[in-house]
């Protein structure tokens, strides 16, 4: 299992952790970001944060820093 | 607003599901923009009949979820759950998935609803193929295909709308609300009317005393509360497996797909790590010298048409001095002040549009957020702090669109830093006066840009200090979609502009007239008779005699380091309510101390204004100074009650306040101290 900060662009990965809902979250997971969502990384912003990622048909960006508590397997 | 029996009908979707373009395809320039009651989230609607209803539409703030994350959110909820006959959810058919996580929530709410499906040529282009009457299945209710370019489906969506009022049809729900329904209609039998959506909150709320009157009923209450608490509705995962399930039986793939999109064609350049940020200096450069150069020829115009107006009608009010004066020096003066903004505001509207519309605004804040992020904002601050170069007063409510509170908080209170509209005929006037003749036209456009860039500059360390020390609370995690680029169509944009235009006018054009007649009026009052001088002394005598020119005068030391005379100092005093007034009261002051006022120019006055032993007062560094002093002072009474509303509370206007002036001050001295190093 690997974390948000570790993924390189042009990976595909999968979510098989989620934090337990919290406020700050709940949010996330409310744009798709669930357990076992598919998504690939599109693209990583100049200044190495945030990145982009394709999942469930559309694009999002997101900070690695922040995402702490998702854990994902790269495939 | 619509009178009671009239049908209240929201437009709700997902940002960017193209749910302003379908508004504006069905209402056009109908439009009303207002206020919610409250608080300050925009609320723009507009009156038309749908077969034989008459409607009030409503364009709610888009939505990811009805569980709010922000105040604006919140405001968008209460809409929907509490003040709506029927919701037109506006779904965009390539992002199917995502956009119907929303109208699984609104579903629920128990309420008519028709779908607009947008972008459904996008999904062609895609090589796919929509299975309308399946998704009509899934759902359980009308669903209307849209190509929103095109307005085809407009006419079967109103045709929708009609049926669905007349015999609402029931939604497909994800989740058994059957408890609450039963629940409500209990209620409702002893004259208590509730949302579901209201209803449900209720029902987790264990300090509710909703059923307290009603003990008969205690039993359907603890059910539906039961029910509730055990529904899916709170897992998103459940939802998200849902809709997937949708999207996977209402969308086939006919053909191959393409393998690199046209978007992802675009980003390989705009967001490349390298050249998108030259891009994006580029795109903000070619912004500011367009304002700057476009908006030139209109506002001489407006600057003409006025002077022509008050040469005109001056002379037949010779009789009474003082109507003379009022017409032409404080009423036809103070309008044409109002107006000649016009052309600037309509052009920055333009390119925000165009920005907005065609998706690089986020694309920019993709860019942008590690630049804002590291000292506490993120990207999307980007938007408030963007807007609020046209003008702060929308930017500091555009700052509702930030989830995280103590990052909007921070954003609100360097907004006003960032040089706006109302700056911009005092940086004209000098750099027009004392730049361009001199240095060319592109020291003057450097001059322009440079200080639009020194609010931003200054406001890096202010954020900074703020979230270390001063602001408390913890950050919400940043989230930015980037949609697929398209074309903005020209009715978006061009009603985005009129509305600006409108709002502009009615709520800062009235302060600023207001402000400029009692400008006048405290330079023409007292007056002072027979002083036996020509004319041109007397009119400057008078002046220093007037309530303005004592003021000025006993805070002229102040200003003495900064290199401002009395002129100049009365002139910044005046420009604190509205900064807007300065190039008005900046003509009254010295047109009048000069006489000759109707036929030479602001700018010439000023050229040749001296002190009184002669020295030319607007130096190079007096000058900039003063550009310096304005980028960066507080002089805005409606920006500061807009924070006051914002953030609730007076200590936060009150601080903004104070902070701005002391840098202005600052700014300018040091302007002042070292140009004098370097002209001596």
């Amino acid at each position: 299992m690997m974390t948000f900060a570790e993924l390189k662009k042009g990976m595909s990965a999968r979510i098989v952790e989620v934090p337990t809902v919290g406020d700050d979250h709940r949010r996330l997971m409310e744009m798709g970001l669930v357990k076992n969502t598919e998504f690939r990384v599109i693209k990583v912003a100049p200044l190495g944060d945030p990145i982009e990622i394709d999942l469930r048909g559309y694009r999002l960006c997101l900070r690695k820093q922040e995402m702490t508590g998702f854990g994902v397997e790269v495939f | 607003m619509a009178s009671k029996s009239s049908k209240r009908i929201a437009f709700v979707g997902n940002p960017n599901a193209g749910k302003t373009t379908l508004f504006n395809s069905l209402t056009g320039s109908r439009q009303k923009v207002g206020n919610y009651a409250g608080v300050t989230v925009e609320r723009v609607s507009a009156l038309r009949r749908v077969g034989s209803f008459e409607c009030e539409f409503i364009d709610v703030p888009g939505l990811y979820s009805l569980t709010p994350a922000s105040e604006d959110e919140a405001v968008a909820v209460k809409v929907l759950e509490e003040e709506t006959d029927l919701i037109v959810c506006v779904i965009d058919a390539s992002n199917l998935e995502r956009n119907l996580y929303l109208y699984s929530q609104i579903a629920e709410l128990w309420r008519p609803v028709v779908i607009a499906l947008t972008m459904t040529d996008r999904v062609e282009q895609a090589g796919s193929t929509l299975k309308i009457d399946r998704l009509r299945r899934l759902l359980g209710c009308p669903v209307i295909p849209m190509v929103g370019h095109k307005e085809k489906g407009v006419k079967e969506l109103l045709a929708a709308i009609e049926s669905a009022l007349t015999t609402p049809t029931e939604p497909t729900l994800l989740s058994d609300i059957g408890a609450l329904r039963d629940l409500q209609v209990e209620l409702a039998r002893r004259g208590y009317d509730h949302s579901i959506g209201a209803l449900r909150k209720e029902v987790l709320n264990e300090q509710s005393t909703m059923i307290v009157p009603f003990v008969e009923i205690q039993p359907i209450w603890d059910k539906a509360r039961e029910a509730t608490e055990n529904a899916s509705f709170a897992d998103p995962a459940a939802r998200y497996a849902w809709t997937a399930q949708v999207q996977r039986e209402s969308i086939v793939q006919t053909s191959p797909k393409k393998a690199v999109s046209l978007t992802d064609k675009i980003d390989k350049v705009l967001t490349h790590r390298f050249f998108g940020l030259i891009v994006f200096v580029a795109v903000m450069y070619c912004v500011f010298f367009s304002i700057y150069k476009l908006s030139q020829p209109f506002m001489d115009a407006i600057e003409t048409a006025f002077g022509w107006l008050g040469a005109t009608i001056g002379p037949r009010l010779e009789g009474v001095p003082v109507l003379q004066s009022f017409v032409v020096d404080g009423i036809i003066a103070g309008v044409g002040g109002v107006v000649v903004f016009l052309p600037q505001i309509l052009i920055l509207f333009f390119f925000i549009a165009m920005l907005e519309g065609t998706g690089y605004l986020a694309r920019s804040a993709f860019l942008m957020d590690r630049l804002l992020g590291w000292c506490g904002l993120n990207g999307r601050a980007f938007i408030p702090l963007l807007s609020s170069f046209a003008c702060a007063i929308p930017g500091v409510m555009a700052a509702r669109v930030m989830p995280d509170p103590k990052a909007r908080l921070a954003t609100i209170l360097v907004a006003p830093l960032m040089s706006c509209s109302a700056r911009l005929p005092v940086y004209m006037l000098i750099i027009g006066t004392f730049i361009e003749p001199q240095y060319g036209a592109f020291w003057a456009g450097f001059a322009l840009f440079a200080m639009h860039l020194l609010g931003l500059f200054v406001a890096i360390p202010v954020v900074f200090v703020l979230n270390r020390g001063i602001l408390k609370g913890k950050r919400l995690p940043f989230m930015l979609e980037l949609p697929p680029y398209q074309m903005p169509r020209w009715k978006d944009v061009f009603l985005g502009m009129l509305n600006r235009g409108k709002v502009f006018l009615t709520t800062a054009g009235t302060t600023i007239v207001v402000m400029s007649i009692i400008i006048w009026a405290a330079s023409y009052f007292p007056r002072k008779t027979d002083t036996g001088l020509p004319e041109n002394e007397a009119a400057v005598a008078q002046l220093e005699y007037s309530v303005m020119g004592r003021v000025g005068k006993a805070v002229e030391p102040a200003f003495a380091p900064l290199g401002f005379d009395w002129r100049i100092s009365t002139a910044i005093l005046s420009a604190f309510p509205a900064r807007e007034t300065v190039a008005p009261s900046l003509g009254i002051l010295f047109s009048l101390g000069s006489g000759d006022e109707a036929e030479a120019k602001l700018g010439s006055k000023i050229r040749e204004a001296k002190w009184p032993d002669g020295r030319q007062l607007f130096t190079l560094p007096t000058s900039i100074g003063l550009m310096v002093f304005f980028a960066l002072c507080a002089q805005c009474l409606s920006t500061l009650a807009v924070v006051r509303r914002e953030t609730n509370s007076r200590k936060w206007p009150l601080f903004m306040f104070c902070y701005m002036t002391v840098f202005a001050y600052i700014g300018a001295w040091l302007v002042q101290i070292i140009g004098r190093s370097f002209v001596p």
